[in-house]
This record gives structure tokens, C-alpha cells and sequence, in this order.
């Protein structure tokens, strides 16, 4: 068993541009390699966390009820949470719909909208799809969130400067550039 | 009145203010930056954000309304004060529909500069996501009531400075916003782009159409410092 402390990511309701901006630590990905065990993450695609994982990333807010099962699934394995990009902050470009009745959200996707050809005249309705939540919700105000990332996506420095922080038990003082909202 | 200036204490520092002076006047003249937001310098007061909020001999001030006084002794960058002005621009944030990502005016907004300069990573309190609307009638200029902070500071140019009147405020508590002189859309207004009341929102709610982005990120006015530099540069000189 390695001794290296593990670190978790997820995309809930984010574009991936998080996990991009992640890569974009270009080559200090060799050193974050050295300093950390990647666990369940998109990069490596394992699916399940352990139970003992030290940072969890979580990229997106929670639109459906899966966003909401696999942010309380890292809540309950991660010691330390991190809310990453705007989206996770704050519902970011998929909250435009939270003014929006959900019904009427549909019904424009599948039904009424001007580019829609839908001959069954059905909204999609399988069990195997996750229901979509009433609104899309920011990740603090599902679980507890020990620390926010801004940024759309937060530059690759930002998260590097954080992670290596947090991993080396330093205060997390980012300087004024790297906390942006855009 | 006499000319004469006297002597108002901020955090500890003696500085010297003159008659007639508000103490946001009297603290910018000294270099100290107080955080604000409808405060505009040339506009009459309005008193109504409440980011400049500072203790005056232990009460609660804005800044921005309340004359400079003789032996005053003011508090501004304490960590109950900076906790009040966190708390108010939280609120502004959860209470419109502020989307930084794709916002025009992100980058030279002045509600998100202040959030920068009080260290706000997310707001605290719950995002109440309200249904507000977009004026876009008229061919030079747009109103996105959903970035609106109720400053009035587009109310004060278009009234004091336009002498116009194009704006003002209706309804009440969570239900006020700012309404436009006319019975339908911006576009039957008499404003015009070379209004005053069209430069000096603090957000990105009243704006110019087609210009948006034009200057590249890394290059607006506060990507690289912090609101208020200016003001405290004026010191340090």
C-alpha cells in the first residue's frame, strides 16, 4: 500500500474545463505524480473512492441526483473538499436555468423549442437517466465545502499552488492574480 | 464656517480633513482606500450600499454620507468592520444573478473587485437565483436588470449630471429595482450614448453594446491590482 497521500477528483455539472485547467500544471503533473496517489478521478478512470483520501476535487455544481449521490460519496471519503471553478462555486453557466421552472426547461429542450424534432412528442423519461434536481445548486449548499477555487476555469497555477499547499501543510494564501471569478 | 482643516483619526492614523468633507473624501485625500461601491466621485452621495461602513467614535457610519469631524476616531480596516462589508457584498452577490464567466464587464466590475479585495472565494449565504429581465430595445445600449445592485448611481448621473431623469427606483425591499422613464423599454427613453448615466455603473448591468471583450484578459482594470491602488498609491508618494 502506497504511502502517499491520496487525491480524488470529479466532473459533476462542469464542462471539464477544470480538469483541463488541472493538466494545464503541464510538466509538474510528473512532480504532483511524486507528491500524490491519483484515486478515483476521469484521469485514470478508477470508480470507486477510498476510504482514506486526502483531498477530493470537485469540478461542477449538482443539477441531477447522481451529481448529488457522487458529492456525498466523496464528502464521506475525503478528509479535505474542494470546490473548483465557478460551476461548483456557484452553479455557474447551468444555474442560467435556476430562474426557470423546470418543467419549462423541458419542454423547451424537447418540445417546444425551434430547432426540436421530437415525433414521439415525449420528454425523455427512462429510469436509468438520473432525475434532474428542481434547480442547479452550487456544492456548499449540498455538503460542507472546506475550500473554494474560483476561477472559470481556476488557472493551472491556482490549483497547483493549493494542492501543494494543502499537501505540505502550508497556509493557503493564494496571491491576488490567482484568485479571479472569471 | 472656517477653511481651517482639523485632525480625524482612521485605524490609528492621524489625517487632516477640511470643512464640508465626507469622511470617504477626507480618507481618499489621505491615500486610505474605504471599500465602496455606489459611491462615485462625481456624483452626490446616496449612502445605500453600506460597503463603506466605518465606526465613528464606536457607531456605525457609511463613510460616504457622514461629514468629517474634529477628533473623530474611526475604524475601518478592523476585522468587525471588514466582516460587515464581506457580509453586505455576499448578499449582493446571492441576490441578483451575477455570472463572472461571460460577463462583459468582468474584469473592470467594481462589485467584483471589491469581493477580490475582501478575499471572497463564494458567498455564504444560499443563491436565490431570481427571474429578472433584459432591456435590449434600444439600438446603443442594453440593461440586464439581472447584475443590477441597486447603487443608483445611473439614477444620480441621468438626474444631476444628464439632467434627464432616465432612471429610478420602484417597488420595495426585495422587490425594488430600477425603472426606466418611460411606459415600455430603455429604447422610448431619452437617453443617449453619450449620457453620463451610461458609464457609470459599477457592474455590468447598464452597458454599451458592441464593445464588449475588447480588451484581452490580463489587461483590465483590475486583473493586476486591486481596487483602490490607485488611492493608496497617492499615499505612498
Amino acid at each position: 500500500m502506497s504511502s502517499k497521500p491520496k487525491v480524488a477528483t470529479t466532473s459533476l455539472c462542469g464542462c471539464f474545463g477544470c480538469h483541463m485547467s488541472l493538466l494545464d500544471i503541464d510538466e509538474r503533473i510528473l512532480k504532483l505524480a511524486e507528491l500524490v496517489e491519483f484515486n478515483k478521478s476521469p484521469i485514470n478512470d478508477i470508480k470507486v473512492l477510498a476510504d482514506d483520501v486526502v483531498v477530493g476535487l470537485i469540478e461542477g455544481g449538482c443539477c441531477n441526483e447522481e451529481n448529488v449521490h457522487v458529492l456525498r460519496d466523496f464528502r464521506l471519503h475525503c478528509k479535505i473538499l474542494i470546490s473548483v471553478g465557478e460551476c461548483a462555486t456557484s452553479g455557474g453557466i447551468p444555474a442560467l436555468r435556476n430562474p426557470i421552472s423546470l418543467k419549462e426547461c423541458l419542454e423547451e429542450a424537447y418540445l417546444n423549442g425551434p430547432s426540436v424534432h421530437n415525433p414521439s412528442g415525449k420528454i425523455p423519461n427512462d429510469p436509468d437517466l438520473p432525475l434532474l434536481l428542481n434547480k442547479v445548486y452550487p456544492c456548499h449548499e449540498v455538503v460542507k465545502i472546506d475550500y473554494h477555487l474560483p476561477g472559470c476555469p481556476p488557472p493551472a497555477d491556482t490549483i497547483w499552488q493549493a494542492l501543494t499547499a494543502l499537501l505540505g501543510n502550508k497556509p493557503m494564501d493564494l496571491p491576488y492574480e490567482l484568485i479571479k471569478y472569471d | 464656517m472656517t477653511d481651517a482643516t482639523f485632525s480625524i483619526v482612521i485605524d490609528d492614523q492621524e489625517i487632516s480633513a477640511r470643512p464640508g468633507q465626507t469622511i470617504l473624501q477626507a480618507a481618499d485625500d489621505a491615500g486610505l482606500y474605504i471599500p465602496r461601491l455606489c459611491a462615485h466621485k462625481d456624483l452626490v452621495p446616496h449612502g445605500s450600499c453600506r460597503v463603506c461602513t466605518v465606526k465613528v467614535n464606536g457607531r456605525p457610519q457609511s463613510a460616504c454620507t457622514q461629514p468629517a469631524a474634529a477628533g473623530q476616531v474611526i475604524e475601518s480596516e478592523t476585522d468587525e468592520i471588514r466582516g460587515v462589508r464581506r457580509a453586505i457584498v455576499d448578499m449582493l452577490f446571492v441576490e441578483g444573478n451575477h455570472l463572472c464567466p461571460f460577463c462583459e464587464k468582468s474584469g473592470d466590475c467594481e462589485l467584483q473587485a471589491v469581493a477580490y479585495r475582501l478575499g471572497i472565494a463564494a458567498p455564504k449565504y444560499p443563491f436565490l437565483f431570481p427571474k429578472r429581465e433584459v432591456d435590449a430595445s434600444h439600438p446603443k445600449i442594453m440593461i440586464d436588470h439581472n447584475r443590477c445592485v441597486l447603487c443608483g448611481r445611473c439614477v444620480r448621473a441621468s438626474r444631476d449630471l444628464d439632467g434627464k431623469h432616465v432612471f429610478d427606483f420602484v417597488g420595495r425591499g426585495i422587490d425594488k429595482k430600477v425603472a426606466v422613464n418611460s411606459a415600455a423599454k430603455l429604447a422610448d427613453t431619452n437617453i443617449d450614448i453619450s449620457d453620463k448615466a451610461v458609464d457609470v455603473c459599477p457592474v455590468g448591468a447598464i452597458l454599451r453594446k458592441r464593445v464588449g471583450y475588447v480588451v484581452p484578459v490580463g489587461e483590465r482594470t483590475y486583473d493586476h491590482d486591486p481596487i483602490g491602488s490607485k488611492i493608496e498609491a497617492a499615499r505612498e508618494r
